[in-house]
């Protein structure tokens, strides 16, 4: 069985809570205690239905707010797939914990309220689900119920999404019509709306082919982690020397040319090494170990490609950037920290091109700096090389975060564009 | 060109996402350690911390928070592990910080151990100046844990915050404290209850017994069935019997229940939970009872 990751996004109300407590709760992923308490909590607050967003919104604040304010991680399996959900919050505060949920989704699920249709924080969200490349998009247009099922209502909110998504990097989009609160296409298809002519969200959920997402073309392998057992107990590991780290794309195997960066050395794979015997081959996402033919000095932060197929060696790059700090911006001068794959350097801003507004997509190129949840390009140098690739190719290689030195706090996610 | 889909089983998915959280602390922390319990979830993540370094021994101490409550079966499990894998165990003795004064016994029926905990842990992460501590904990198992991160910020006291947590994007995780403060790691975080037992069914990994159906003296109290033991208060009124249970949970005795149950093998166990309609600490936990946020409130003082 293999594993599908699925964030919500979308205007704060929108339903993407209660869609995914509807979502568990009919394909009978609740179990009687939890859904026992959120019963209870219901009838005490006075509502007259159970309300299955709090099977998500887990936290006192949430629950006082009767709002999401960070990402709830829920997990289903039918007999088809894993699920794992990002339960992400649509108020705008927040943006930076929908960024966390959505940065490694399949699939991104963008809910709209079908009397309210697209609203600025839609497309935001929208927005940022094809800036961090989530392959595949669905848009719900939720409270069906509120607007009579009505087919019409439907497709104006389809058109006016549709003249919206062209201007963004859409590869697949589906249209659903849903109601959270009442299940119709939910889990099953809905008898209120016999104009669908489509499958339920839970059915294409899960038969969405996935597999052709990860790059398996470009061999990048970030070491992560130097093994030496010098105090092994097995003295026939006396001198081994393996190089840990998890597959960032492509296929190695034994015997595998293989290039080292930043020496430019090549050598061969020599085994493909885990704790449960040498492998044939590894690909993403597998960790493991590799010994190498030669002796090459070879560290954490190192990168290992193939001769014919190396990342760009930069410590020039460009790159869109989601800016997540509430008490600093984002101008040139910043010096901040720069984690990518697993090395760490510290990098400057040189230039901001410009400031994206998420609504018309239109570029502000006198904006003087980013502020909390704002998204533009800037220009960084970086005080080490980096090994990257652009994020449209590979996320691992192509995405990096930023780390305020003065706070530790996290405050940028970068999405390389461009590199020297 | 040869047909191969390069699926991954989830199993492989998970295992390989909590190999690279261990390596990556490993390579970025100073003091590591990992909370091992005895209990499911930290025997698998000793597994996986095995496999993370094979075939370096495991870099980082382990430690468990003793309450002084367990079940002998488990410390004697404990104990075995830790020599067959040449580890290093820390104790932090909940029995001492009453000693010293730093925590006050509860008393009266439900007095339990069980939070006086937080402390003992804290002391222990400060005096051997940890700055990541791993735990097993995993977001299906409660309505807070599903809020937070895989490194999760831990300041000068402790405290958890989970109104601001820091973003954590793709594979990153931002490493960087200040002395005094520390992170806690969950790299079981994307695991289910089922994982855990399908993983220690494919792996072939020993568990201590009373996971196991064996014949105990019990009493029931709040539907739970507690074991009837000398550190567990017990009213008159609360009478003991015999019966057939096991438990899905380990922990401290005064507040962890059996279930009633058959299941004597692995395979009978994944049956079990595979139709079971009861969350593990829904079924087992009296410690999450006491409020809508339990969990949430003993997260924020510091608790696992
Ligand atoms: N009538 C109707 N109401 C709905 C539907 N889906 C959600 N609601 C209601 O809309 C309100 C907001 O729902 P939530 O699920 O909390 O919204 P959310 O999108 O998760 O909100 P944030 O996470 O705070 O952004 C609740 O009162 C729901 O009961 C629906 O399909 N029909
Ligand atoms: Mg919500």
């Amino acid at each position: 069985m293999d594993i599908l990751r699925f964030a919500t996004a979308g205007s704060v109300d929108d339903g993407k809570s209660t869609l995914i407590g509807r979502l568990l709760f009919d394909s009978k992923a609740i179990f009687e205690d939890q859904l026992e308490a959120v019963e209870r909590t219901s009838r005490d607050r006075g509502t007259e239905y159970t309300d299955l967003s709090l099977l998500t919104d887990g936290l006192r604040a949430e629950r006082e707010q009767g709002i999401t304010i960070d990402v709830a991680y829920r997990y289903f399996a039918t007999p088809k797939r894993k699920f794992i959900i990002a339960d992400t919050p649509g108020h705008i505060q927040y943006t930076r914990n929908m960024v966390t949920g959505a940065s490694t989704a399949d699939l991104a699920i963008v809910l709209i309220d079908a009397r309210k249709g697209v609203v600025e924080q839609s497309r935001r969200h929208a927005f940022l689900t094809t800036l961090l490349r989530v392959p595949h998009l669905v848009l719900a247009v939720n409270k069906m119920d509120l607007v009579d099922y009505s087919q019409e209502r439907f497709e104006e909110i389809r058109e006016e999404f549709t003249s919206f998504a062209a201007k963004l990097n859409v590869s697949d989009l589906t249209f659903i019509p849903i109601s959270a609160l009442h299940g119709d296409n939910v889990v099953s298809r809905s008898e209120n709306m016999p104009w669908y002519q489509g499958t339920s969200l839970l059915h294409h959920l899960e038969h969405l082919h996935i597999a052709s997402d990860r790059n398996l073309v470009d061999v990048r392998f970030p070491v992560q982690y130097v093994i030496r057992p010098q105090r092994a107990t097995d003295p026939a590991f006396h001198d081994y020397r393996g190089y840990a780290g998890q597959v960032a794309g492509g296929v190695l195997k034994p015997g595998d040319e293989v290039m080292h960066l930043p020496s430019g050395l090549t050598t061969r794979v020599a085994a493909i090494d885990t704790f449960d015997g040498p492998l044939e081959e590894a690909f993403a996402p597998m960790s493991v170990t590799l010994r190498l033919e030669d002796d090459i000095d070879i560290s954490r932060g190192d990168m290992i490609c193939r001769p014919n197929n190396q990342p760009q060696v930069a410590q020039d790059l460009d790159a869109m950037v989601c800016w997540m700090s509430d008490n600093m911006k984002l101008g040139p001068r910043s010096k901040l920290v720069i984690k990518h794959t697993t090395r760490t350097a510290r990098a400057l801003v040189r230039d901001l091109h410009y400031r994206l507004d998420v609504n018309t997509l239109h570029r502000d190129e006198s904006a003087p700096a980013l502020g909390l949840n704002e998204i533009g390009r800037v220009s960084l140098r970086v005080t080490q090389p980096l090994f990257v690739d652009d994020y449209a190719r590979n996320r691992l290689t192509g995405g990096f975060i930023l780390i305020d030195e003065a706070t530790n706090g996290t405050v940028g996610a970068g999405m390389i564009v461009d590199a020297r | 060109m040869l047909q191969s889909d390069y699926t991954t089983s989830q199993l492989d998915v998970l295992e390989a996402e909590a190999i690279h959280i261990m390596r990556e602390v490993a390579a970025e922390f100073e003091r590591p350690c990992l909370l091992f319990s005895g209990g499911k979830d930290s025997i698998v993540m000793l597994r996986i911390a095995e496999k993370a370094f094979w075939p370096a021994p495991i870099p980082f101490p382990l430690m468990h928070v003793d309450t002084g409550h367990n079940f002998s079966d488990v410390i004697e499990f404990r104990d075995r592990r830790v020599a067959e894998l040449n580890a290093r165990l820390v104790v932090a003795s909940v029995q001492s910080s009453i000693d010293a004064g730093r925590v006050v016994e509860e008393t009266g029926r439900r007095a339990s151990r069980n939070r006086l905990q937080t402390t003992t842990l804290l002391d222990a992460i400060e005096e051997h100046e940890f700055d990541a501590v791993f735990g097993g904990a995993r977001r299906d198992e409660e309505k807070a844990r599903a809020k937070e991160r895989v490194f999760s910020f831990r300041d000068d006291f402790g405290q958890w915050d989970p109104k601001n947590q820091r973003p954590e994007l793709w594979n990153l995780y931002n490493a960087r404290i200040r002395k005094g403060e520390h992170i806690r790691v969950f790299p079981l975080s994307n695991w289910t209850e089922l994982d855990i037992w399908d993983y220690i069914r494919r792996e072939g990994i020993e568990i201590p017994s009373i996971y196991f159906a064996h014949t105990r003296k019990v009493f029931e109290r709040d539907g739970m069935l507690l074991a009837d033991d000398d550190v567990v208060n017990r009213d008159e009124e609360e009478l003991v019997f015999e019966t057939v249970v096991r438990y899905r949970t380990v922990g401290d005795m005064t507040c962890t229940g059996a279930v009633q149950s058959n299941a004597a093998t692995v395979e009978e166990i994944i049956a079990e939970i595979a139709a079971t309609r009861i969350t593990e600490r829904g079924a087992t936990r009296a410690d999450d009872r006491t409020s809508e946020a339990a969990m949430e409130d003993r997260k924020k003082e510091g608790y696992f």
